[in-house]
């Protein structure tokens, strides 16, 4: 048994490296890097687990963004994914999450189109930037293929998927069938790394690059004027008043005072 | 199809989201925030709850929604709706959303809504707008809160704004550094899933009631693609990080994994619950379900004891809200003190137990302070 797999992969800049300038509580995002979404590292990882143990398996890396997004496509085929495909096109600029659905499940239909049906469709829960945790859902329901999110343990049997869908405080266990899509959330395994021989054919590798005509997207599902969300402002909190350091001689009197200082402002 | 006729449209649902035949809390906050809404919209606008279930699991919880202030209440029964699939669910609560037709849907961000919200949106082709933290129809409210808690610029920004009638869904992004609000310009109903904890309920009121409305759904075996085979709850202690009004949290500064042991004492005497950094996760000290931060739980205590947490980013993140930080740390310089309102520069291994000796006492401790 060899499998059909899509990977959905997005281009994040890495939010623990943003700072922000604590005097005008803006985003400092000079010098931040661009990372593969943490989540999408995992997506990649149980597809990579697949292709370990029935070799055949075909995996293929897509993303929507800027040029610079095959950067992290080389990362992934340096990871071990065999293709790599990159949406790019400013009519998708500005997609809200039903707009991003609209043209990755366009791209998707392309690739089927040209090398048959996929398996699964394995996408992170979430990215770091947005957190919206909606575009794969959206994907899902865009190509009518069951979706299972907050995906923690995978196993397959032939068609016969079964997964852990983490709750908050539990799982559900499922059976479904391939075709599907599923979520992955950090607890289903641990990354692998780029290996030497992954990083060679990723240096000298074509990435596939589609505009929206070759998806054959329809513009009005697309891009800023299409999407049924828009920004209407953006800004950042107000930055926080300083706070009260505790003063004492002694570690009780830290603990007294402290107590005190909770007390009348009535915390506690 | 999305419907794009905004006259056709009218009232707010709520996802009123049950489980075995129990509410969630969010659902009851959701309904205080639309029963909010709702009376800054055109008179007769209606905040309804939605149940959906099987008869034996919803029909009880009806009383319940009306108490918290619901106007309405929609029941969608079916036996194939007792447990929670996506397709079943979906398919459910788009076809009475095509046929009832709502002005705006809330779902509460738990792991459930956030799997059902963004395939229903999908499906009416309409926009979706995850993990509000604020919504607001009033724009003097709106401009209110951009004054008093933003950086805003709200220069030219009137309570005539054209898009003065849509509903602002403000949201956190960026691990919270970055605040967006959108609306929705061209499509109907208006979809959010909003944060748990973050809404109030109204007070309980038995004497609101009401009969729910049945609505017929049209369900068969083949609609549903996947099968739950079971539900198991955590056998680990049970963390409920989010409903805690106090949390004790420790990170890398314990040292150990028995740097926990105090932690978890200074939470039993204080009535709180034990968080983490992922630093004290990732080091197995303690287990994911206690992670607060950007990759764990979204916490809003009354009080956040931070323990030995230097106060990475992506832990702020999941934290900054909370209405009091009070921050322990050896190292003056930890970023945690930019945030903590009140800061304490010392061993936690002998403030913590001082603290905890002290506890009881802080009532005469405030009565005899100047």
């Amino acid at each position: 048994m060899a499998y059909k797999i899509i990977v959905c992969a997005k281009q994040v800049p890495d939010t623990n490296e943003i700072k922000t300038n604590p005097e005008t509580g803006t985003l400092i995002r000079d010098g931040v890097p661009s990372i593969l979404n943490n989540d999408d590292a995992n997506a990649l990882e149980e597809a990579l687990k697949l292709k370990d143990a029935y070799p055949g398996t075909k995996i293929t890396v897509i993303t929507m963004g800027p040029p610079q997004a095959t950067e992290m496509l080389e990362e992934c085929l340096a990871m071990g994914a065999d293709d790599a495909i990159l949406l790019s096109d400013r009519a998708l600029g500005g997609s809200d999450t039903w707009a991003t659905s609209n043209a990755v499940a366009a791209g998707i239909r392309k690739v089927v189109a040209e090398e048959g049906d996929f398996d699964i469709i394995f996408a992170g829960r979430q990215a770091i930037d947005g957190d919206t945790a909606q575009v794969g859902p959206q994907i899902a329901e865009k190509l009518g293929v069951p979706q299972v999110s907050y995906v923690k343990e995978f196993s397959i049997d032939g068609k016969e998927i079964t997964v852990k869908r983490a709750l908050e405080d539990g799982y559900e266990l499922i059976k479904l069938q391939t075709p599907c899509l599923l979520t992955a959330i950090k607890e289903l395994n641990t990354p692998r790394y780029m290996f030497i021989n992954g990083i060679y054919k990723a240096m000298k590798y074509p990435i596939k690059v589609w505009n929206a005509a070759d998806i054959g997207v329809d513009l009005n599902t697309v891009g800023l004027k299409a999407s049924p969300t828009n920004v209407f402002k953006s800004f950042t909190p107000k930055p926080k008043e300083p706070g009260k350091k505790i003063e004492g001689d002694t570690d009780n009197d830290l603990a007294k005072n402290l107590l005190i200082a909770l007390k009348k402002k009535h915390i506690i | 199809m999305a419907i794009k006729d905004f006259n056709a449209v009218k009232n707010i649902w709520v996802f009123a989201e049950q489980r075995h035949g129990k509410l969630m809390n969010v659902a009851l906050e959701l309904i205080g925030e639309g029963y909010r809404l709702s009376r800054e919209m055109p008179e007769g606008t209606k905040v309804c709850g939605v149940l959906i279930g099987s008869e034996e699991d919803i029909a009880p919880l009806a009383d319940e929604l009306f108490a918290y202030g619901a106007d309405e209440v929609y029941k969608l029964a079916d036996p194939l709706l007792e447990q929670y699939t996506t397709d079943g669910y979906t398919k459910v609560l788009a076809d009475a959303v095509e046929e009832l037709l709502p002005e705006i849907v809330i779902f509460g961000a738990t792991h459930i809504g956030r799997d059902l919200a963004p395939r229903v949106a999908a499906r009416l082709d309409t926009g979706l707008t995850a993990d509000c933290t604020r919504l607001d129809i009033d724009m003097n409210n709106y401009i209110d809160f951009l004054v008093r808690d933003t950086t805003c610029n709200t220069k030219g920004l009137t309570p005539e704004d054209p898009k003065k009638d849509l509903l602002k869904q403000t949201r956190p992004a960026f691990g919270g550094f970055l605040m967006a609000t959108s609306i929705p310009p061209r499509t109907r109903p208006t979809m959010s899933t909003v944060r748990p904890g973050v809404m109030k309920k109204r007070d309980r009121d038995d004497s609101l009631k009401g009969t729910p409305i049945d609505v017929k759904v049209n369900l068969t075996e083949d609609d549903i693609k996947i099968q739950v085979v079971e539900v198991v709850k955590a056998a680990k202690e049970l963390v409920s990080l989010t409903d805690a009004d106090i949390i004790c949290s420790g990170g890398r500064g314990l040292g150990g994994p028995e740097g926990f042991n105090l932690i978890r004492e200074f939470a039993d005497k204080v009535g709180g619950v034990v968080g983490s950094s992922r630093a004290a996760v990732d080091a197995g000290w303690i287990d994911h379900s206690h992670q607060v931060g950007q990759t764990g739980t979204t916490v809003k205590p009354k009080i956040y004891f931070a323990c030995g947490i230097s106060g990475a980013i992506q832990h702020l993140a999941g934290m900054q809200t909370s209405d009091c930080i009070v921050a322990i740390n050896k190292d003056p310089d930890a970023p945690i003190f930019e945030v903590a309102d009140y800061g304490i520069v010392g061993d936690l291994y002998k403030v913590i137990p001082q603290i905890i000796a002290e506890w009881d006492n802080a009532e005469d401790l405030a009565n005899h302070a100047e």
